[in-house]
């Protein structure tokens, strides 16, 4: 870890000697609490971004200034005004969860001077309804992670009617709404949906009170809660398929111990990013990643993932205006906008009218293999994804914003 | 003459200091240390250790984002200077309320039925969506414009939360010598014998509160326009926890160190992840709160005071 520092900024200081001026970006990311393990990967993935331009870009060295945040929106904003005011960072590269998102977006609209692209934070609108012009989002929000997931669980997996049961709050809300038009426009119904606080450990009101006639559960459950439930209605004997939503059905749940993972094979989710996939890109990315942090996880999560690709983008437009910052970015504005390039998943990233990522997602399904280890696997991957999920734009934002009752098709 | 001395190098801050100095650092210390001043005034004269503070300045807080103008698009939008008061009433009627519930009990027990107060308010305005907008809360909160100037510009929000900090003090030291403090005081010292007195316990515990309240409320608003935004994490368990540090290390007995604690807590805030690697900086902050309660168990303050005694006497003449 350190000696890779050491590395990029010998590289960077051996550029910086040629020329020119030092581009400053500031990293926001989650490093204490629950997030801490994921917000460090998402460190990895910016690192990467850097270590391929090896900390340069036109002779402009890049150095970057990394700042915590405890997943709250409160020290996300005051994580970016310290990077902003004190360091004077030219661009902002964060944050990592939906609500902080939103807080830079308002956030950004105060500093017109600095660019601010999106890490992996996924809210629906973040970018889709009061975007900021220097708000910029080279990935997708929760709905657009669960394309293809409604329609495979309708045409392929024959499921009429699902019961949703999910976290309760704008996360969770976005990724019902991306499976569920799909799944309700294909004819299925959702009859009943259960909205569960963070963190609640006693979930048997809920499991006693799911409908009979049900096909299946689309559960968006995030880590403990998850492992919680599944555990619960494992006991009081369910027996009814689960559909994952991104964050539910990862590799912490199926490698940790319980009769409940029974309930899981062949359960199909959706995600933009998939450790075991076999694209070409994507293995090179992952040969990168293993080499550079031996001692982190086999394969780059969904956070690296997307640091990486923003960190990617940020460096790629700046290499196109040669690291001109001047007049208010306008010109580094102007080439992240037209900016297209391929990302680790092999499709092509670019951004549509509101600075929102059209993006590549997968369909995946949990499968036993042979040691009898449960894993992911890609059953199809959906290539440009747009935030409108294919729909007319305009209709799309006259649904409203997505709550607790919308979408519905009971 | 002593006080001049601490608030005249505070009023030239602003030409000495730059925006991001100014703003995240002395103006944030000086709205935690008025949340902070609440929680020591009930430590020193009522002898509770309250941990629903967080809860208190939340409701000043959120008065004034449903009440004002916001992005979200909930609530109603009145005019500064009827929100302001209602937001203060809010948050002392609040404070009042708490010291209601609160009122039988003492030591461990106060710490237990305050935090449960200060966690349910959490998950309260976690799940309602009515008035609170849930998880999300509300963003894009504006202070008042008076006279073309936004209050949330750097200068005039240090102003004002200076003269906050002021008057607060003021507060705190003319309501401990008014009949009403003395009674709190007495009622911390012999309930028994205020009692016998024929006067009610109840209601110095519960002004006491209230006056907490109205304390927690007025940083509770100054914080909001410093956020810009409130929501559930503003009033959770690090908030509350962030509260009690500050005045720990402060000096629970003494008001004035919830500003010492405040400005040290946001310094070690704001820097430790520049001193130290960024997987450790929350050991380096650990370490120093651990250092401050060993070697001054009686707050920063206690240190300050005891430094300047020392130096008295070395100054007086030896012969």
């Amino acid at each position: 870890m350190n000696k890779l520092k050491l590395a990029v900024s010998i590289l960077a200081l051996s550029a910086a000697s040629a020329s020119a001026e030092d581009i400053k970006i500031g990293l926001i990311s989650i490093l204490e609490g629950n997030f801490a393990v994921s917000g460090t990967d998402a460190i990895r993935g910016a690192e990467l971004a850097i270590l391929d331009v090896e900390g340069s870009v036109d002779g402009n060295k890049i150095e970057m200034v990394s700042m915590s945040s405890d997943g709250s929106p409160d020290t996300a904003v005051a994580a970016a005004r310290k990077l902003i005011e004190q360091d004077g960072v030219d661009i902002i590269l964060g944050p990592l969860s939906g609500s902080e998102g939103l807080a830079l977006r308002d956030l950004s609209k105060s500093y017109p001077n600095v660019t601010f692209i999106n890490g992996s934070s996924a809210a629906q609108d973040t970018t889709l309804r009061q975007s900021s012009d220097n708000f910029f989002r080279f990935g997708g929000d929760g709905a657009q992670w669960m394309v293809g997931v409604g329609d495979y669980a309708f045409n392929d997996l024959g499921y009429k009617s699902v019961a949703v049961v999910a976290e309760d709050y704008s996360f969770p809300y976005t990724q019902v709404l991306g499976f569920m038009s799909e799944f309700c426009a294909a004819g299925g119904t959702v009859p009943e949906k259960f909205w569960t606080p963070i963190g609640n450990s006693d979930y048997s009101s809920v499991v006693y009170a799911i409908p009979q006639d049900v096909d299946a559960i689309f559960v968006a459950l995030g880590g403990a809660d998850a492992v919680n439930f599944l555990t619960q209605y494992d006991q009081a004997g369910g027996d009814k398929p689960i559909i994952g939503g991104s964050t539910t059905i990862d590799q912490s749940i199926l490698e940790s111990k319980g009769p409940f993972k029974k309930l899981l094979i062949g359960a199909p989710a959706g995600s933009p990013t998939v450790g075991d996939y076999d694209g070409a890109e994507w293995q090179a990315f992952v040969k990168a990643y293993t080499t550079n942090y031996p001692d982190a996880f086999s394969a780059p999560s969904i956070f690296a993932h997307h640091y990486y690709m923003a960190a990617t983008a940020a460096l790629l437009a700046l290499d196109e205006v040669d690291g001109d910052l001047s007049n208010d970015h306008a010109a580094y504005r102007e080439a992240l906008t037209n900016l297209s390039f391929t990302v680790p998943t092999g499709g092509t990233m670019r951004l549509d009218a509101n600075r929102n990522g059209i993006v590549d997602n997968f369909v995946t399904e949990v499968y036993e293999r042979e040691d009898g280890t449960l894993g992911n696997r890609v059953i199809k991957v959906v290539r440009d994804v747009s935030q409108s999920l294919g729909q007319d734009p305009e209709a799309f934002l006259a649904m409203g914003p997505v709550s607790r009752d919308n979408p519905s098709c009971p | 003459m002593r006080y001049a001395l601490i608030v005249i190098p505070l009023l030239l801050l602003p030409v000495l200091l730059n925006d991001f100095w100014l703003t995240q650092v002395m103006t944030r210390a000086l709205i935690l240390g008025i949340v902070a001043l609440s929680l020591s005034f009930l430590a020193k004269y009522l002898g509770v250790v309250s941990f629903a503070q967080a809860a208190m300045a939340g409701a000043g807080g959120y008065t004034i984002a449903y009440f004002g103008p916001n992005s979200v698009n909930i609530g109603i939008e009145l005019p500064f200077w009827i929100s302001i008061p209602l937001a203060l009433f809010l948050a002392t009627a609040f404070g009042g309320l708490i010291g209601c519930v609160a009122r039988r009990s003492r030591g461990i027990y106060a710490i237990m039925i305050t935090l449960a107060i200060g966690i349910a308010f959490f998950y309260f305005t976690r799940q309602n969506y009515a008035l609170f907008n849930g998880w999300t809360g509300f963003s894009g909160v504006r202070a008042p414009l008076i006279g073309g100037i936004s209050l949330r510009a750097p200068v005039p929000l240090y102003f004002m939360s200076l003269l906050s900090a002021v008057v607060s003090m003021m507060l705190v030291s003319g309501f401990a010598r008014s009949p009403m403090g003395l009674a709190i005081q007495a009622v911390r010292d012999a309930p028994g014998r205020v009692m016998a007195l024929g006067i009610s316990v109840s209601t110095p515990i519960i002004a006491a509160f209230a006056f907490s309240g109205l304390l927690a409320g007025t940083g509770g608003i100054l914080n909001v326009w410093y956020q810009e935004r409130i929501s559930s994490f503003s009033v959770g368990f690090g908030p509350i926890i962030d509260i009690l540090i500050i005045a720990v290390i402060g000096g629970l007995r003494y008001p004035s160190g919830a500003f010492i604690g405040a400005i040290v807590f946001v310094m070690l805030d704001t820097f430790a992840v520049d001193l130290v690697d960024r997987e450790r900086f929350n050991t380096l902050i650990g370490t120093v709160l651990l250092l401050i309660v060993i070697f001054a168990p009686n707050g920063l303050q206690q240190l300050v005071m005891d430094g300047a005694a020392k130096l008295r006497r070395a100054k007086q003449p030896t012969n």
